[in-house]
């Protein structure tokens, strides 16, 4: 039976293709369109789905939708209502959305699959579909599931228990009392976007001191015991505007929200670490009162605010629960895996049997280009390169380059699903490299010189450089730096403050290394992605060292690469020195000249 | 094309199952705004404007 998932009009729209049971293929329809949260319907990423299954629409038993379109319109007029006359000019503006595209959906899937399927179409919940991506992919039998968002129909947060085939949502907090919109309304006071800059937030704050914690417990929201909360709607606007904060909000915090391209300042670092504590607070209470109550040893986590890496990280070394299960796509995206899994087990009640190393397949369920489609794509832009058969000669080589200084980007199989690079679409460096954070952030990926880059390390060798035992295989954990891996702190780090802090010697892998001494961690084994656990192996056996600067292969504000065109403009238009797309490698020194770079930077900047 | 039910079927479903009977004035009063305007730039026009 083939199912297909949807997620779509919102923002993260993708597809997901399961065959009785098995993840076939996903996708984010970004990286087709080359548009960042591409929110239209996922043509791209269903014709991929399609082909990576081997059929056509025609062949679909069932497409299913992640939520519920005429529950979230209820929810939009009842919000609206409630505020009037507040809110009228929203109101009006998503108005004529909703008639003509939003509230036709079978009508807009039938069209965006060509007419030619006439099978059901299901919708789940929101959270039932996060839930279901965290829970069925999952290694476990039976697990807590915690689901944690901005928003879906009405429900924010969900907690609940899988077991088998079923999942069973127990309790839910519902809109405006968001987690996910407190961290989206802090995203966009300090002045990056919503639904897209909350991981600048996250990095931002180890820089600051939690110094206004106490304020957002006092006035923004009620933390009760059992981590249930309530915002206080005075300090909002997103209910009945078009912004997510108001003047009362401001005013508490000193200042009024910092503008894109304004010096970023002591104050917004203290507001970025005071938001992320309290946000650890609440995932810490919910967690301890979802343990509490199930009883269970194993917990599952989706929704967007399962991407804050930083509150799973402390998750899971609180050690509340035995183990954590983290989706890859924890945010929209992961809704159109979750939905197609949801029908199979819980709609259809199809058998389900848990696998040792989870189902997701490394989340490598992308697609993936034949060495004759990257050659003739290669040969259309007149690249120059040499073609390495042997795999292992292809990895010493690349260590030996990766060994030299030089940046790699490496291109090679089944691309990731979920907003991180796990190796297969990556830029790789060395971080023992005290310059490479400044020369990744600035001469290649063209951001924020403050944004820190995370380590890929053999599997096993975790414990060796952080606090950390667990596998972490989709970077979803941070861990602190072991201590004797650190650096002595050398006089005069004590006053370094703010961005200066930079400039302290951190670790002996400084480029891994955040300024508080924590690293986003991706574990890496043999069986999930042979060819970067090679390149792995070979590094560390010409350096001692197990590690790898891992970051996505894009610049700021660009989807991930696509194709091998892409990689190869990417490659052109920066300062990467080396790049490899399957079999193929090629040094920067011997292509020709391509001219547009700057074009190209300013399409994606632009957008950021 | 599949055959589907329509949108104010389904509409009229989940308004009964929910019990969420303030969309319905909702509702009509935008369809009959929105064909308002949609008449209105038709040859239409002045028929409405008698009827106000």
């Amino acid at each position: 039976m083939n199912i297909l998932g949807l997620s779509a009009f919102y923002h993260d729209s993708a597809a997901a293709l399961v065959r009785d049971g098995e993840i076939v293929a996903a996708a984010q329809e970004e990286r087709f369109t080359r548009k960042k949260h591409d929110e239209r319907f996922p043509e791209g990423a269903v014709r991929y789905c399609l082909e990576a299954g081997g059929i056509t629409t025609g062949d679909l038993d069932a497409v299913v939708f992640y939520e519920k379109p005429l529950l979230k319109f209820e929810r939009l007029l009842e919000t609206y209502l409630a505020f009037a006359p507040r809110g009228l000019l929203p109101f009006f503006r998503a108005m004529p959305q909703w008639l003509q595209t939003k509230l036709h959906l079978p009508r807009e899937i039938d069209k965006g699959l060509g007419g030619d399927y006439a099978g059901p179409i299901y919708f789940s919940t929101h959270h039932e579909a996060h839930a279901a991506s965290a829970f069925f992919p999952s290694p476990f039998d039976e697990a807590a599931i915690l689901t944690m968002d901005g928003v879906g129909e009405w429900a924010t947060t969900s907690w609940g228990v899988g077991r088998g085939n079923r999942i069973e949502l127990r309790a839910e907090i519902c809109f405006p009392h968001s987690l996910g919109l407190l961290y989206s309304a802090f995203t966009s006071y300090c002045g990056f976007q919503v639904n897209s800059g909350e991981y600048k937030l996250m990095g931002l704050a180890p820089y600051g001191e939690p110094r206004f914690s106490d304020l957002i417990r006092r006035h923004l929201i009620e933390i009760k015991d059992d981590g249930s909360f309530r915002l206080d709607q005075r300090y909002f606007h997103y209910c009945q505007g078009l912004t997510m904060t108001n003047a009362r909000f401001h005013a508490l915090f000193g200042g009024s929200p910092r503008k894109p391209d304004e010096k970023l300042t002591q104050r917004h670092m203290d507001v970025a670490a005071s938001i992320q504590a309290v946000t650890e607070d609440v995932v810490l209470k919910m967690a301890g009162h979802v343990r509490r109550a199930t009883g269970l040893k194993s917990l599952c986590l989706a929704g967007g605010v399962a991407l804050n890496c930083v509150a799973n990280g402390r998750l899971l070394r609180e050690g509340l629960f035995d183990s954590i299960w983290i989706q890859p796509a924890a945010g929209d995206a992961g809704g159109a895996l979750g939905a197609a899994l949801w029908c199979w087990y819980q709609e259809q009640d199809n058998p389900r049997r848990s696998k040792r190393e989870d189902s997701q397949r490394g989340s490598y369920l992308g697609p993936e280009f034949t060495s004759q489609a990257v050659r003739e794509e290669l040969d259309a832009v007149h690249a120059v390169y040499e073609v390495h058969a042997k795999e292992e000669d292809l990895a010493e080589e690349i260590a030996a380059e990766l060994a030299q200084g030089k940046i790699v980007g490496h291109f090679a199989g089944r691309a990731e699903f979920g907003p991180r690079a796990l190796g297969h679409r990556s830029l790789l460096g060395d971080p023992r490299d005290p310059e490479m954070q400044n020369r990744m952030n600035l001469a290649i990926k063209f951001r924020e010189s403050f944004r820190p880059f995370a380590p890929a390390v053999l599997e096993g060798r975790q414990s060796g450089y952080f606090e950390m035992t667990a596998e972490s295989p989709y970077m979803l954990l941070v861990a602190p730096v072991r201590p004797d891996r650190r650096a002595r702190r050398a006089p005069g780090d004590d006053k370094r403050q703010g961005f200066e802090r930079l400039k302290s010697a951190r670790s002996e892998i400084p480029a891994v290394t955040h300024v508080d001494h924590s690293a986003r961690v991706q574990t890496v084994s043999a069986e999930r992605s042979p060819r970067f656990h090679a390149i792995l192996t070979a590094f560390e056996r010409r350096t001692g060292c197990p590690l790898l600067v891992n970051t996505s292969f894009n610049i700021r504000g660009e989807p991930i690469v696509h194709s091998p065109g892409d990689a190869y403009r990417c490659f052109m238009f920066t300062d990467m020195d080396v790049l490899v797309v399957g079999d193929c490698l090629m040094r920067k020194a011997g292509q020709p000249r391509m001219p547009g770079a700057e074009e190209y930077r300013r399409q994606f900047l632009d957008r950021d | 094309m599949a055959r589907r039910r329509s949108f104010i079927a389904e509409l009229f479903d989940f308004i009964l199952s929910n019990k969420t009977y303030f969309i319905a004035p909702i509702i009509i009063v935008l369809l009959l705004v929105g064909a308002l305007i949609i008449l209105g730039g038709t040859k239409a026009a002045p028929f409405i404007y008698t009827l106000f």
